[in-house]
């Protein structure tokens, strides 16, 4: 799955800290989530959604819908 | 949010709190099984009442250890608990193969020496340490 939380991160100018503190996550979680390496659950991908005022769809692409 | 208003995030806060409660308990327990193991020898003379004591603080305290393992397990993130409950997983794994084929060394005569159950818990804690190292270069 990919995702565009490294670019909604750096528009805001937040560390990988400061918004895993906002997601009440680690900041390894938040690197492997923007890395691809880790999917998030449903519940995280609402919170992020929520703290960008996005739509899961906006932040959240099935790499297959992509290809 | 500005930089300045980011402090020491909840998250870490609570998982701080849980790692010194779980480290105190750990220790806590290490010592009781000392006490239980060594004191009916070397301090009261195996008198079975001091010893039973012993050997329930032991179990008590054992108890409170594995609750704050849970709450502990249960402050972690998902990928967090997801790298942790799959290390548990493969050393419970391990520890069955290699343990009854352990003791299967034996009944067979291919080893001499009684099996120990300290050898099964150092595999389980060399599998379960590799794993959880192993989970989070995965996910670097």
């Amino acid at each position: 799955m990919k995702n565009c939380l490294k670019v909604l991160r750096a528009e805001r100018d937040w560390t990988q800290a400061q918004l895993a503190d906002a997601l009440d996550v680690s900041r390894q979680t938040v690197n492997a989530i923007e890395k691809g390496k880790f999917d998030p659950s449903l519940p995280l991908a609402f919170k992020a959604a929520r703290l960008f005022s996005l739509s899961i769809e906006d932040i959240f692409q099935d790499e297959a819908d992509t290809m | 949010m500005s930089k300045q208003e980011w402090g020491k995030s909840s998250y870490q806060e609570r998982n701080n709190s849980n790692c010194i409660a779980l480290r105190n308990w750990t220790l806590t327990w290490v010592l009781t099984m000392a006490i239980a193991s060594f004191a009916p020898r070397f301090i009261w003379d195996f008198n079975t009442v001091l010893t039973i004591i012993a050997v329930l603080i032991n179990l008590g305290v054992g108890f409170k250890m594995l609750i704050a393992n849970r709450d502990y397990l249960r402050g972690l993130d998902e990928m967090q608990q997801k790298i942790l409950l799959e290390a548990m997983a493969l050393a419970l794994g391990v520890g069955l193969v290699v343990g009854l084929g352990y003791e299967l060394l034996e009944d067979i005569k291919l080893i001499t020496y009684q099996p120990e159950i300290p050898h099964l818990v150092y595999i389980m804690v060399i599998t379960y340490i590799g794993a959880v190292i192993s989970g989070h270069r995965k996910y670097q």
